[in-house]
């Protein structure tokens, strides 16, 4: 039963964490931290530090992460199932509404309102790691000798790639992480 | 009240067409069936695998991939999904993942494309979270995810600088240049809750619509 708790967790989990990403992470420490002690505090911290090393969304990081931990890869498999499968449903509707009346007037009205928000908002999160990469997470104090002007070059460097060929930036981001690799080592 | 219905036959004919358009796509990618499906896994597999940095990263990742090399969807439609992902329950990467696959095939290609947005953090957590504590001490670990994370910096600027200047070409007016400039602010400055801000924005484009009603301006902006 193990496995139907841990995928009605991770449901109540999917489906009430609107805002994605760090929104999250209260509703995720109520049920998990101090509801059923699957994960003590400290392991908690450890699995934010882990998300934002590896790639994916919080959320289906922590349910695999958990589920592994308390009932191995099944544990994982049920967690991750119920995590995902609210926003599935209720994002498949929503496509469906969308195929279907994207065309009426009022529905491109709100959307050509949205469209400079979202933009906006990239931009936003963009500039939050920006931050994050040129004072290397240690920020909150914007003192300029403290800038990573590696980074900055770094950066630059990938921006012009990336306007100027048409190289897959999977690629760029890979051979920024290899010359960061490399470059820091000796740093 | 002859002008408003002009507006609204405008809108039906795009609609039309629209649905042409999108039936025509869709016989498309039916027959390429398995190829196209496998595709579409690999390619969703692939961007999940590098969003680091949350669910904005993977946007712009689908904006370079889905949009400016595949084009299998154009720009708007990525902001759309931009703002509905955002704005339903859940991880932006799944939600977007779920809109994509939908609009290219209906629900087999969205459950594609939530298998290949789930499994790379799905089968990497399962593996750390056995020796997570040697993981995170790596040093070469750290150096290798400081240099991507600059990528994703990169990537992130490249597509706002055109997606910004796609939306100044584009839609008329200083409204647009005001809401992407104050959703920045509030988003970046204010820590407004992005909900709110899409909400606002959004209403303020419904009623910009019955404003200018009739005009079928808006009707032509995004047919």
């Amino acid at each position: 039963m193990i496995y139907l708790k841990l995928f009605w967790v991770f449901f109540q989990i999917g489906m009430f964490s609107f805002g994605g990403g760090y929104a999250s992470l209260p509703l995720i420490q109520t049920q998990v931290v101090n509801r059923y002690s699957w994960l003590n505090m400290r392991e908690f911290a450890d699995i934010v530090t882990i998300s934002q090393m590896t790639p994916g969304p919080i959320s289906i990081n922590s349910a695999t992460f958990v589920g592994t931990r308390i009932a191995g890869i099944q544990g994982a498999t049920a967690a991750t199932f119920g995590c995902i499968l609210p926003s599935t449903v209720i994002v498949l509707l929503i496509s469906a509404l969308y195929k279907k009346y994207r065309n009426l007037k009022y529905m491109q009205g709100i959307l050509n309102g949205l469209h400079p928000a979202v933009v906006g908002l990239i931009a936003s999160a963009g500039i939050s790691m920006i931050v994050q990469a040129l004072w290397n997470g240690a920020a909150i104090s914007f003192q300029v000798n403290r800038i990573d002007f590696f980074a900055v070059a770094l950066i630059a460097l990938c921006v012009v790639i990336l306007r100027k060929t048409k190289m897959d930036p999977v690629f760029v981001m890979l051979g920024a992480g290899v010359l960061g690799g490399i470059i820091y080592h000796f740093l | 009240m002859d002008i408003t219905e002009k507006g609204s036959r405008v809108t039906r004919s795009i609609t039309k067409k629209d649905r042409f358009i999108e039936k025509r796509q869709g016989d498309i990618c039916l027959k390429q069936d398995k190829k196209f499906y496998w595709k579409l896994f690999l390619e969703t597999f692939q961007l999940s695998a590098f969003t680091f940095g949350g669910g904005y990263v993977i946007i712009s990742l689908m904006k370079k991939k889905f949009v400016d090399k595949l084009h299998w969807i154009d720009e708007r439609e990525i902001l759309d999904f931009t703002a509905i992902a955002q704005s339903s329950p859940g991880a932006i990467a799944v939600n977007a993942a779920v809109l994509l696959g939908y609009r290219l095939s209906g629900i087999p290609g969205a459950l594609v494309a939530i298998l290949g947005t789930v499994l790379p953090p799905f089968l990497l957590l399962s593996v750390i979270s056995v020796g997570y504590s040697a993981f995170i001490g790596n040093k070469v670990v750290k150096n290798v995810l400081q240099g991507m994370q600059a990528g994703v910096c990169a990537v992130i600027i490249d597509v706002v600088i055109t997606m910004g200047r796609t939306i100044l070409k584009e839609h008329h007016g200083i409204v647009p240049a005001i809401l992407m400039a104050g959703s920045f602010i509030a988003a970046a400055l204010f820590h407004v809750n992005p909900v709110y801000v899409i909400f606002f924005c959004g209403l303020v484009g419904c009623l910009s619509v019955k404003k200018e009603t009739g005009k079928g301006d808006s009707s032509h902006d995004l047919s």
